[in-house]
């Protein structure tokens, strides 16, 4: 609904009180975690005023380099997975009729509402050598005896796959299910195969709805702080672990603030990333 | 793609997402204090500790009073807000807007942190013990989940037709008649939506509520991470059970009262 701006206290009164708990709880912990981050520490206090770049300084070390280089690489890898499995998925699910696709959704929002901590427990389960998958494959003769897969590299990246995937499905829902089904159709009725109107019409179409859902996914999944702890190995532990640790254990608030806001400008970066490729949707 | 690949397809993706939660239902009937699968013996009693066990229903209490309390306080921020934008559509009410898509496009880590920092601060500021209460937690929950209310009430209010409001205001009605007669009703299934969300999102919560309170106010999620740690028991795995029918209760009751796919094609607007 459109109208004359507001006047007066009378009108605006409905914005003011969200605005001053989005400005007071959200911007302040914001602005405050940014001068904390050129603050001092103090052994067993928290921390002093001061400006120093010492916490910034600190990531160029190659333990931290190493940590940043390994969140990268396992979450890009990991969206990378997600994507390709959700892409597909998701048009399939869209095709569907109104009832399954209610249900399937169901089921995405249920696995996404899921606490991290509950998908890690279950999958250092699943992959366990006591109730994991290993059983199944004893049971059916193709092992000798069960096997524990977790901690380690793959046991990590399925789980940031699963963490990921309901997401993933939901940041790509709106533009297969807008996506004209006479497209598919034509190509259909000019001789092309179902894989090649799959690979040679639909992916590209949607080339940019791919590279925005695999950034927000990426974000996401750089995010994780209890499946590196759960599922990996000490060496496997995230940015996000670290800003955690740091912050809790090691009672270092200013350095976990740099770590963060340094974590926090890269996220942004990608996301207004992917605000222009929308824009690039929206005007073609 | 032909049929019988896509049903292939399909039923391994379905059997990916469903074995954790197979096995979680699995091991939480064990009879011995062991996580087991196939579980051995059959035994409800991981339930029953879950409801009787002080500490496992000390934490069942918490997380119960953040969701509800803390859902409710994000749709008091998010409906007035998500209002004002679609009445008056003026820049700084989009600014605030953007704010509260905010928490939901960087990773939860860095938003807990500065609840951490926010709390400690302001704590020492006032005299009062307020990191580590569970007052915290609340608001922070809230700010933090504002993103899901504000995006169904939005679309709630987008879709009201423009002649239903015009109609009634050449009847006479002014703004806070219109509200309450035309606006209200049409959007509370987006209230409620945006409020289950929030709540189950809440529910489920570890890192915010692990650095604002994690070591006095003892939620669900932080108690199974600290088992995970010290000590294994099957009830862990009962809480995740009961975790995932709340989760399919609630948006089931969302799908059979609301337009879940329409709900669904909006929520990730906020990306565009």
């Amino acid at each position: 609904m459109n109208g004359a701006p507001p006047k007066g206290l009378q009108q605006h009164s409905a914005v003011i009180y969200p605005a001053v708990m989005l400005l007071i709880f959200f911007v302040a912990p914001f602005g405050i975690m940014l001068a904390v981050s050129f603050y001092h520490r103090v052994e067993s206090a928290f921390y002093e005023p001061a400006f120093e770049l010492a916490n910034y300084a600190r990531f160029l070390t190659a333990f931290f380099g190493k940590a940043l280089g390994f969140s990268i690489w396992i979450a890009a890898l990991a969206s990378a997975i997600s994507v390709a499995v959700a892409f597909p998925f998701t048009y399939f699910m869209t095709r569907l009729g109104r009832p399954a696709q209610v249900r399937w959704l169901v089921l995405i929002l249920a696995v996404l509402s899921l606490s991290e901590v509950i998908i890690g427990f279950a999958w250092s389960s699943l992959l366990s050598r006591t109730a994991g998958v290993s059983n199944i494959l004893v049971w059916l003769g193709l092992m000798a005896q069960p096997e524990a897969w977790t901690p380690a590299f793959s046991a990590l990246l399925i789980g940031l796959v699963y963490l990921g995937f309901p997401y993933t499905v939901l940041v790509l829902y709106p533009a297969l299910s807008r996506l004209d089904p006479e497209l598919a159709q034509a190509s259909r009725m000019l001789g092309a195969s179902p894989f090649k109107t799959f690979f040679l019409v639909i992916v590209p179409v949607l080339r940019n709805a791919i590279m925005s859902a695999f950034i927000m996914v990426f974000v996401f999944d750089l995010g994780a702080y209890i499946l590196p702890q759960v599922l990996g190995k000490p060496e496997h532990w995230t940015l996000s672990v670290h800003i955690t640790d740091q912050a809790v254990f090691q009672s270092n608030i200013p350095f976990a603030a740099a770590l963060a806001i340094f974590l926090m400008l890269v996220s942004l970066a990608l996301v207004s990333l992917t605000m222009l490729l929308g824009q690039q949707r929206r005007t073609p | 793609m032909n049929n019988i690949g896509r049903n292939i397809f399909m039923g391994a993706v379905l059997a990916v997402l469903l074995a954790p939660l197979v096995v979680l239902g699995g091991v939480s009937l064990n009879e011995p204090k062991q996580l087991l699968f196939p579980p051995e013996g059959f035994s409800l009693k991981w339930y029953v500790e879950l409801i009787t066990l002080p500490d496992w229903l000390n934490a069942v209490k918490n997380s119960l009073i953040i969701a509800i309390t803390s859902a409710f306080l994000s749709v008091s921020i998010a409906f007035p807000l998500a209002y004002f934008l679609w009445r008056y559509r003026v820049f700084y009410a989009r600014i605030l807007f953007g704010l509260g898509l905010a928490p939901f496009m960087l990773p939860p880590v860095i938003t807990a942190l500065g609840f951490l920092i926010f709390w400690v601060d302001v704590g020492q500021l006032l005299n009062l013990q307020l990191y580590g209460s569970i007052i915290a937690t609340i608001v922070s929950h809230a700010i933090f989940f504002v993103t899901l209310p504000l995006v169904t009430i939005s679309l709630g209010l987008e879709s009201i037709e423009a002649q239903v409001i015009e109609a009634a205001s050449t009847m006479g009605g002014d703004d806070r008649t219109i509200f309450r007669t035309v606006v209200l009703p049409l959007v509370r299934p987006y209230l409620i939506s945006g409020y289950a969300f929030a709540f189950v999102l809440s529910l489920n919560e570890y890192i915010v509520a692990y650095m604002v309170a994690g070591f006095t106010v003892e939620t669900l999620p932080i108690k199974i991470f600290n088992s995970l740690r010290y000590g294994y028991t099957p009830v862990m795995a009962s809480v995740a059970v009961v975790f995932v029918l709340v989760a399919i209760l609630v948006f089931g009751l969302i799908a059979r009262f609301g337009d879940l796919p329409k709900l669904m094609g909006a929520w990730s607007n906020k990306e565009t």
